[in-house]
C-alpha cells in the first residue's frame, strides 16, 4: 500500500534548503572578499 | 589565457564580472525557480514533485562543474605553475562541495515521494555521495599544505586530477549499471523533457552556472586580497628585523 504523502511539503523543503544555502553562500562569499580587500588595502596604507 | 593569469589583469577583469555573473545570475535563477514553482504544470507521472528538478539538475551539473574546474586548474598548476591556478581550485572547492550537499538532498526529497524511499545504494547516487567525500578530503588537504614549500605544496593538485576519474563515473553510471536512477533525459542536441519543462530547467542552469562563477570570482579576489597582505604583512616584519 503507498502511502499518501502532500508533495508539496517536499518541494518547499527543497526550495527553502537549496534557496538557503545559495543564498548563504553568496552573501559569505561576499562578507569574506570585502574583509580581504579592506585588510589588504589597510596593509597598503600602514 | 596565459595573459589571464597574470594577478593585476585578472583582479582587472574581476572587478567588473563578479557583480556581473552575481547580479545577472541571481535575476536569472529567482525568475527560472519562481517559473517552476508557480507556472509549470503538475508532470503526468512525478505530478508537484517534479518542481524539485529545478534545483536538482542544476546542482547536480554544478557539483560535477565544480570539481572538473579543480582538475583543470591543478593541471595548469602542476604544468605551468601559473600564480592562479591554485587559487582558482580553492575558490572552486567550497561552491562546488555545496551544490554536490545541494544535490544528494534534493534528490532524496525527491526520491521519497516518488521512489518510496530517502536512498537507495546505486551507482549514480553513491558516486555522487564519493564526490562529496573527495571535496571535504580536497578541503582538509588544501588546508593542511597552507604555507609548506616545495611538492608537498602541490598535493592538493595531484589530488583533484586524481579525484577527476570519478566525473565520468557518475556521468556514466545510469548507463553502466542497472540504477534506480534515470537514464539521461537531455544529450548533445537531443532532449526527452517537453518544453513546458526544459526552458525553466534551462534557464535555471545558466542562473545557478552564473551565481556560481560569480561566487568562484569573489572567493579569488578574497584569496588573493588574503596572500597580498601576509606577503606584504611579511614583507615589512623582514624589514624591521633587519633594522
Amino acid at each position: 500500500m503507498r502511502e499518501a504523502m502532500d508533495a508539496w511539503t517536499f518541494v518547499i523543503a527543497s526550495y527553502a534548503i537549496g534557496v538557503g544555502a545559495t543564498a548563504v553562500m553568496i552573501a559569505w562569499s561576499l562578507i569574506t572578499m570585502k574583509r580581504a580587500e579592506r585588510r589588504r588595502d589597510e596593509t597598503r596604507a600602514r | 589565457m596565459h595573459g589571464f593569469a597574470n594577478p593585476a589583469r585578472f583582479l582587472r577583469i574581476a572587478r567588473w564580472l563578479m557583480p556581473l555573473c552575481m547580479g545577472v545570475g541571481i535575476v536569472l535563477t529567482a525568475v527560472a525557480l519562481g517559473w517552476g514553482l508557480f507556472v509549470v504544470p503538475p508532470e503526468r507521472l512525478q505530478g508537484e514533485t517534479v518542481r524539485i528538478l529545478f534545483l536538482h539538475v542544476p546542482a547536480a551539473w554544478l557539483g560535477m562543474a565544480g570539481w572538473m574546474g579543480i582538475a583543470a586548474a591543478s593541471f595548469t598548476e602542476v604544468v605551468w605553475r601559473h600564480p592562479l591556478a591554485a587559487i582558482a581550485a580553492r575558490a572552486c572547492a567550497v561552491p562546488g562541495a555545496l551544490f554536490t550537499a545541494i544535490c544528494l538532498v534534493t534528490g532524496s526529497l525527491w526520491g521519497r515521494p516518488a521512489w518510496g524511499t530517502w536512498w537507495v545504494w546505486d551507482g549514480r547516487l553513491t558516486s555522487m555521495l564519493v564526490l562529496l567525500f573527495l571535496y571535504f578530503g580536497w578541503l582538509a588537504l588544501a588546508r593542511a599544505s597552507e604555507g609548506v614549500e616545495g611538492g608537498a605544496a602541490r598535493a592538493p593538485a595531484i589530488f583533484g586530477l586524481v579525484g577527476a576519474v570519478n566525473i565520468p563515473i557518475i556521468h556514466y553510471s545510469v548507463i553502466w549499471w542497472k540504477v534506480q536512477h534515470q537514464p539521461p533525459s537531455i544529450t548533445m542536441g537531443k532532449s526527452a523533457i517537453d518544453g513546458a519543462f526544459l526552458w525553466p530547467l534551462l534557464a535555471a542552469t545558466l542562473g545557478f552556472t552564473l551565481i556560481f562563477a560569480g561566487v568562484v570570482l569573489a572567493r579569488m579576489r578574497a584569496l588573493l586580497a588574503s596572500q597580498q597582505a601576509e606577503a606584504r604583512l611579511r614583507r615589512k616584519a623582514m624589514a624591521e628585523v633587519e633594522f
